[in-house]
């Protein structure tokens, strides 16, 4: 008799929380979700050990450099004259003033060119655009 | 009679989709959300006319040639043992600079390189010298 009580219990889930469970999941993917504003160009980076992620998604801006040297920022191609020109406008937007340049540079670049955009950024007369990422694969 | 029959017509929502609808909508944030965060080696430029001259004895030149070759203070190194190298040198003089200098057609790679191992070294001032043109 008492094995049977027990036998007669029915192991199941709680199905009614289910769309309160997902509600709550649906609002965490929407508010932590940052579309990525910027697709770029094919580039492959170099590996580095020490390496630490960027502070804020929303006030950075991305600067492409092929390994031809073709440099691009937002998706343009810009010549290393405009740089300047785009960071100092980019550091005046009131919404979101630029803090932080990530470079995406090949790894088969040049440092020639690394230097005429090091040199653009210093032009650019903007404390956000000295602060600079290069962008890096961790290293197994 | 007529009004009283639309009256007890009751308005509802369909309940039964709506956990269906919020999966969907649940599947396509998690397809479209990048997880994956931008990581890299930081560094901040110095401004313009920040240039400043610092004694001979605080400053070790860190050359990278076209090919790869790291020259510390005349000493022929690889890029691995740079780490290894300038924490002996921060160990005698912590208040060494430590001033990279490339070549126009060095490696971006290299470079890179070279700071992850100045960053390993705990090295944190770094100076990036121009390319001699």
């Amino acid at each position: 008799m008492k094995f049977e009580g027990k036998q007669k219990a029915k192991p199941g889930i709680p199905l009614s929380s289910l769309p309160d469970i997902v509600f709550l999941l649906l609002i965490f993917f929407m508010v932590s979700s940052v579309f990525k504003e910027f697709s770029g160009i094919p580039v492959i980076l170099p590996d580095a050990k020490r390496i630490e992620k960027l502070a804020g998604k929303r006030d950075v801006a991305y600067m492409w450099v092929s390994k031809q040297g073709d440099i691009f920022v937002d998706d343009r191609p810009v010549s290393t004259g405009q740089v300047s020109t785009i960071m100092l406008a980019k550091a005046r937007d009131a919404k979101h003033p630029l803090k932080l340049v990530s470079l995406k540079i090949d790894k088969g670049a040049e440092m020639g060119i690394v230097t005429d955009v090091h040199e653009a950024l210093r032009n650019a007369d903007a404390p956000g655009a000295l602060n600079v990422n290069y962008s890096a694969k961790p290293a197994l | 009679m007529l009004v009283e029959k639309k009256k007890k017509r009751e308005t509802e929502v369909p309940m039964a989709s709506l956990a269906d609808i919020a999966f969907l909508l649940l599947i396509f944030f998690l397809v479209t959300t990048t997880i994956d965060v931008d990581r890299g080696i930081g560094l901040t430029l110095p401004a313009k006319g920040e240039e400043t001259e610092v004694r001979t004895k605080n400053i070790s030149n860190l050359l990278i040639n076209a090919t790869g070759e790291v020259l510390i203070d005349d000493e022929i190194i690889s890029i691995q043992d740079i780490s290894r190298v300038v924490r002996e040198k921060l160990i005698e003089n912590p208040q060494l600079i430590l001033s990279v200098k490339t070549d126009r057609l060095t490696k971006y790679e290299h470079y890179v390189q070279a700071l992850d191992q100045l960053k390993i070294a705990k090295a944190t001032r770094i100076s990036i010298a121009e390319p001699e043109k």
